[in-house]
């Protein structure tokens, strides 16, 4: 073997050992993004959303995140699902009583926060939507909403410079469906997780307490609030009529869906999760703080044939009841949630 | 011609004949392992003319209108031979969006039906619950939403479901709207509710052939004629005035409509003699 051969042999393992040391390097300084995945929280039931239809991957987050964010949805691309859903007021629209869409146009109601989606079956005031994944479709084509159809949508994105290559990371590959454009939005809205307030942490023994008025206020919430805002996700997801006198004569509620005269002004219970952030409140925004709720349930109950039978009589609560209460609800707040960098537009 | 040839022709002749005949033995005329073609042809008419968008026609209540819009959904078909044997459409392969202004839409073409003479045809007027309610990877072709060619509004976004028969269109009779155009709108749905009951406008239809058959052969697709009268959506059980209801979506009162459109499908004709593409 001639000298000449192994000082190139010599020469070439350098290179590769050099190459190979450099690809090691770079390996650990690349910020490595942890891996999006859906979970429970250790206080919370089993999910209702099958999450083995639409398993979710970091690569679908992040493309329903950029839907989530996305102009393109509507009509003209001035409105996106984060127009009304903004993350710093538990995804509602602040300071709003009844929505805003598309032109500036007035929706019916007043925006419903995303939060612990797979915990729900029935979705808007009414319950008119049973599965996530089918949600979307109706602010995308509300006229007052996004004012644009799917088909259009799914042709803008698949022409798109960005969307085709997002599609395939997230789903194998370039072709843009119906199926996998909602699945891909549900992904983002499933992992919109609120379970990090300062009730949760005490719940979970995670060293938090609450205050004495926190605590008294969460007896009398128990005692007085608890039949309808029930459990963790301090809603049983019934269709109540709560008293307050007709707004819109044309929102009937509950009964859009069933036709049943039963159901006249029946509106979902919500979820008291970040009550705090997501005023006003009522289906039509028209209560703008929570004393004018507690208010509301203690004087202002309006007799009428369909009113839920827990409030004939109102709720009795005195003012240093109301304080607590409301010292209460604010421990639902989930800072962590509404800032969140994963599920924030920027 | 010589008589040796004459003779060749005839030999030739018999041994055809004979085997034409010894392969009738063998194989029988219908074999239901074998399969053919069926196809549907949805015939839209008003009354005794034709449908055409546009044209003027008049309902039992007096009322003239003419249409701009009229689609249905036809799932769930079922055919029946005249010896009782029943042939199920796969589920899958079994939803039909039939639009007036698309003639191809108004040819439903069955293939792998096994061979047989039918004499009934049941199908659904709309589409299933089920189907209504499942997983919207199962929501594909005419039902799925993002697909242009749809038909633009066969859904409730707001209310989840199909809408399952749509008729639009302009009536001197009807007030005008803030538009100023005299339109009605009939959207008819309701497939019975999720979590709650509320109304179920699916309809099932079963046309009779009466003496006719469809006959299904290897190599042939019959061609069967059902006319769908569009007069019969507004008479019949209740007689609808347009003046008085221009605008029926999702509503009590659709349940008359659906009640009236399910006598417009009728039975008219097959051809037997058409050969499978």
């Amino acid at each position: 073997m001639s000298n000449l051969y192994i000082s190139m042999l010599m020469k070439a393992c350098i290179l590769i050992f050099t190459l190979l040391l450099f690809a090691f390097l770079s390996c650990q300084n690349q910020h490595v993004e942890p891996a999006v995945q859906f979970y429970v929280p250790k206080n919370f039931p089993k999910p209702v959303y099958d999450l083995s239809k639409n398993p979710v991957t970091t690569a679908g987050f992040e493309l329903g995140k950029a839907l989530f964010y996305d102009g393109i949805l509507s009509r003209d691309g001035s409105i996106s699902c984060g127009s009304c859903h903004q993350q710093q007021s538990a995804f509602t629209q602040h300071g709003h009583d009844l929505s805003h869409g598309i032109d500036d146009l007035l929706t019916l109601r007043n925006s419903l926060p995303i939060q612990n989606l797979a915990w729900q079956q029935e979705f808007f005031w009414d319950g008119g939507v049973f599965d996530l994944d089918l949600f979307a479709i109706s602010p995308i084509e509300a006229h007052n909403e996004m004012d644009e159809t799917l088909p259009n949508v799914l042709n803008k994105l698949r022409n798109h410079a960005r969307y085709p290559g997002m599609f395939e990371k997230a789903f194998g590959t370039k072709e843009i469906t119906t199926e996998r454009f909602l699945k891909a939005l549900a992904q983002f809205q499933l992992m919109c997780i609120s379970a990090n307030s300062k009730y949760d942490k005490y719940i979970r023994n995670e060293g938090v307490t609450l205050s004495q008025e926190e605590l008294a206020g969460m007896q009398i919430f128990k005692q007085k609030c608890a039949t309808c805002h029930a459990g963790e996700l301090f809603s049983d997801f019934s269709y109540r009529n709560n008293g307050l006198p007709i707004g819109n004569p044309e929102d009937t509620g509950r009964e859009r869906i069933t036709l049943s005269e039963q159901d006249k002004y029946k509106f979902r219970v919500p979820s008291l999760r970040n009550v705090e952030a997501t005023r006003p409140y009522m289906h039509d925004g028209r209560l703008r703080s929570l004393e004018a709720v507690l208010d509301h349930y203690e004087k202002g109950i309006v007799q009428s044939p369909t009113l839920d039978s827990q409030l004939r009589n109102g709720i009795p609560l005195s003012a240093d009841e109301k304080q607590k209460i409301i010292a209460f609800l604010k421990t639902l707040t989930d800072e962590e949630f509404m800032s969140n960098k994963l599920l924030s537009e920027f | 011609m010589n008589s040796k040839h004459s003779f060749i022709a005839i030999l030739l002749l018999v041994v055809t004949a004979f085997l034409g005949c010894t392969k009738a033995q063998v194989e029988p005329e219908i074999d239901s392992n074998r399969k053919g073609t069926i196809v549907l042809n949805f015939d839209n008419i008003a009354g005794t003319r034709d449908l055409k968008f546009g044209e003027n026609y008049t309902n039992a209540a007096g009322e003239q209108f003419s249409l701009d819009m009229f689609q249905y959904y036809i799932s769930n078909i079922k055919l029946k031979t005249e010896d009782g044997r029943e042939y199920i459409v796969p589920q899958d392969e079994s939803y039909f969006l039939v639009k007036e202004q698309d003639v191809k839409s108004q040819l439903i073409t069955l293939n792998n039906v096994p061979e047989g003479n039918y004499n009934s045809i049941t199908f659904t007027i709309g589409v299933d619950s089920l189907r209504n309610t499942m997983d919207v990877s199962k929501r594909i072709g005419v039902l799925d939403v993002g697909n242009a060619e749809m038909g633009k509004g066969m859904y409730w976004s707001w209310n989840s479901g199909y809408i399952f028969v749509k008729a639009e269109g302009i009536s001197p009779q009807v007030a005008p709207g803030p538009d100023g155009q005299r339109k009605f709108r009939y959207h008819i749905g309701g497939f019975g509710g999720y979590s709650s009951r509320t109304i179920n406008n699916i309809k099932t239809k079963t046309l009779d052939l009466g003496r006719d058959r469809a006959k299904v052969r290897q190599g042939k697709a019959p061609e069967v004629h059902i006319v769908v009268d569009v007069l019969k959506m507004f008479s019949g059980t209740t007689a609808i005035s347009l003046a008085t209801y221009p605008t029926v979506m999702f509503s009590p009162f659709s349940v008359n409509v659906a009640n009236n459109y399910v006598n417009m499908f009728e039975y008219h004709h097959v051809h037997n003699e058409n050969e499978s593409k």
